[in-house]
């Protein structure tokens, strides 16, 4: 398999008053070609400043950085076959629409009328046909950012690095766009590397996704491998709602000092009537909250954390009230455990 | 508890003042804006349009008194040789000394703006700033003894075993003289100087609004970092270098003393209006010929408009 990116033993020390920061710190990763990667973590765990290391915006401190096969890690951004939507998409407000998405031709000495069909051509692509004409200030949220994955494709990248570019759309439009990327990555072919601090933006897109935390990449992983079998605790949290289990909480259930459970995996039997004999464990229900496709339920146990359960909405009936008792039940398969070193790290 | 009832009591005037005000805010705007617009609509426009009325009037050469008689006598001296030869050489002299100080105010405005910060600002914002902080007249005899033909500068070089590049300079037609502080090039000098300021801090201001994306976004589409500056920061910089420019111009237009002091004693607009107003008393003529860096300004302005100066305000 041939790499589209690939990033060995990359750190990136910041100085800021005299002491020094590593945002990112040894990091390992090879981006297939064609791939829908994310980099998924939370505020200043790394994510941006990995992403802006491979666009050129930021020097790695050490390590290299190769794209489709060339070493790049001391190159300019100009330099590099790639392109980047930003976060705030950058359009130049004093250009209009079409020269904004034609602007990579015109430095590139392209002539005008060429440039000029190419942009309507790419703006036609992303569904914005007839504002060529218009300025940035004149267009709302969403378009601005259907013309900056224009003009970031006009040049037919390699790789496309979107720096989360769909923080300041409305929910709405936020799922919209997921798909229509998704499926313009699927067309293009383009190896996309997609930042992003929201789990579901993430699980929904991505092919694989590379977890961030604190400078270090946790997993890397396929969406349905990341929420079903998290390398670190870290990951089982921040990825999806987890109840971790650990030292002897843990034992008493299964193999190993950390595990997780995913709420869904758990059913509850509300405690007066009892059809089902055995439950793993009982506790009082001391929260309930709706959130329109299911129930969680917070349990507090008599001896052990706090456990949530997922109920889908559709068993309504079975959703118990606050302050009721709650036996809960689960499968042996629904316990994932988390390796110690990692959990121990996570920690720490 | 009862803190607050107490306040509340003493505030009673003082709050519903502030209710009426925050209700109403036409009546806030008017309160704010009535003494202002009071003090630009009768001491400012009221003494340009009392200049624009003395301009239309002449003095009687015998009596040297003013004969309000409307006519054009005055504009039309204005185009007589030596005036418009004392216009042009002052609008020659305004366009040099701004587009020196943007040459010379832009890296240090984009430095100050994009790489400096806390205290390394602080201290370039105080060396920008420090030269307005003393009398003006007081820099401008220290440029004159700088610039003298026994200063400090023509010792400088003399040490460097320069001097023949000051001579040369010196021997140069028009801008030359007999020693710096007598050449139309120490004019310009010490134009260049007393001016800056107001270029760099207006380009820095436009500067500083440029956010870091659009600058990595262009070297992200392939521009390298020369077209960068021309395509996106000079566009974007351009209200800033306007709004400077336009301090630079007229500062320089309207100025009487500098040439006065450090030139070769050829005139400027401002010593022309200076001498017909103050030793000739021939006020319509002064109020004439100071119409002429209004209506020069006007032009570059109208001019920089349309070359799209303003375009990204």
């Amino acid at each position: 398999m041939s790499s589209a990116v690939s990033l060995r033993d990359v750190s990136c020390v910041f100085r800021s008053a005299g002491k020094s920061v590593h945002a990112v710190n040894g990091i390992d990763l090879d981006v297939e070609a064609g791939e829908f990667f994310t980099l998924l973590g939370p505020s200043g765990s790394g994510k941006t400043t990995c992403l802006r290391m491979i666009g050129g915006f930021t020097l790695p401190t050490s390590g290299t950085i190769h794209i489709g096969g060339a070493d790049v890690s001391q190159l300019p951004p100009y330099a590099r076959p790639i392109n980047t939507v930003f976060q705030d998409y950058a359009l130049f407000p004093h250009m209009t629409i079409l020269d904004n998405v034609a602007y990579s031709l015109m430095v590139r000495g392209v002539d005008r009328p060429t440039r000029e069909r190419r942009a309507e051509q790419l703006l036609a692509t992303v569904q914005l046909p007839d504002v060529g004409q218009r300025k940035p200030a004149q267009l709302s949220g969403g378009q601005r950012q259907r013309v900056a994955l224009a003009r970031a494709l006009i040049n037919e990248p390699q790789v496309l690095l979107l720096d989360e570019p769909l923080g300041a759309l409305d929910l709405k439009l936020r799922e919209q766009m997921q798909s229509e990327l998704k499926s313009l990555q699927r067309e293009l072919g383009i190896t996309f590397i997609f930042v992003t601090h929201d789990q579901n933006e993430a699980l929904s897109m991505s092919d694989r996704i590379g977890v961030f935390n604190q400078g270090r990449l946790e997993q890397v992983s396929s969406p349905a491998e990341l929420y079903t079998r998290p390398a670190t605790r870290f990951v089982a949290e921040f990825v999806g709602a987890a109840n971790v289990l650990q030292g002897a909480d843990a034992l008493q259930f299964g193999p190993a000092p950390t595990l997780m459970i995913r709420p869904e995996m758990i059913e509850l039997e509300r405690g007066d009537d009892c059809p089902r004999p055995d439950p793993r464990t009982l506790g009082l229900v001391h929260e309930v909250q709706f959130f329109g496709s299911f129930w969680r339920i917070h349990v507090q146990r008599v001896q052990g954390a706090t456990l949530l359960v997922d109920l889908p909405v559709h068993s309504a009936a079975k959703c118990p009230q606050v302050g009721e008792t709650a036996r809960l039940y689960w499968p042996d398969a629904a316990m994932h455990p988390i390796p110690a070193s990692h959990a121990e790290q996570a920690a720490t | 508890m009862s803190q607050t009832t107490h306040a509340a009591a003493a505030g009673g005037l003082a709050n519903r003042l502030s209710t009426l005000l925050y209700t109403r805010r036409g009546l806030l705007l008017g309160l704010l804006l009535t003494p202002p617009l009071l003090w630009f609509g009768i001491i400012y426009l009221g003494s340009l349009f009392s200049l624009l009325a003395n301009s239309f009037f002449r003095l009687d050469d015998f009596t040297g008194q003013m004969v309000r008689e409307v006519g054009l006598s005055n504009f039309v001296e204005i185009f007589t040789p030596t005036n418009l030869d004392v216009a042009l050489r002052s609008t020659l002299m305004a366009v040099v000394v701004t587009l020196a100080c943007a040459v010379i105010g832009f890296p240090v405005a984009y430095y100050m703006a994009r790489y400096a910060r806390g205290p390394q600002k602080a201290l370039l914002y105080v060396a920008v700033m420090l030269p307005l902080w003393s009398s003006y007249l007081v820099r401008l005899y220290a440029w004159k003894l700088l610039l003298a033909k026994e200063g400090a500068i023509s010792w400088v070089l003399q040490q460097l075993h320069l001097q023949w590049l000051l001579d040369s300079l010196l021997a140069l037609p028009v801008v030359g003289g007999s020693s710096l502080s007598f050449s139309p090039l120490g004019t310009f000098t010490v134009f260049v100087y007393m001016w800056l300021p107001f270029m760099i801090l207006p380009v820095m201001a436009a500067i500083e609004r440029i956010p870091a994306s659009y600058l990595e976004a262009s070297a992200d589409l392939g521009a390298a970092p020369i077209q960068t500056f021309r395509q996106v920061i000079l566009p974007l910089a351009m209200p800033g270098i306007a709004a400077g420019s336009i301090f630079t111009f007229s500062l320089t237009l309207g100025d009487y003393i500098i040439p006065q002091v450090i030139g070769n004693s050829t005139l400027y607009i401002g010593q022309v209006v200076y001498r017909q107003q103050g030793v000739a008393g021939n006020l319509p003529f002064a109020a004439a010929f100071s119409l002429v860096p209004i209506v020069i300004i006007g032009v570059y302005l109208w001019l920089a408009k349309r070359k799209g100066a303003f375009d990204a305000l």
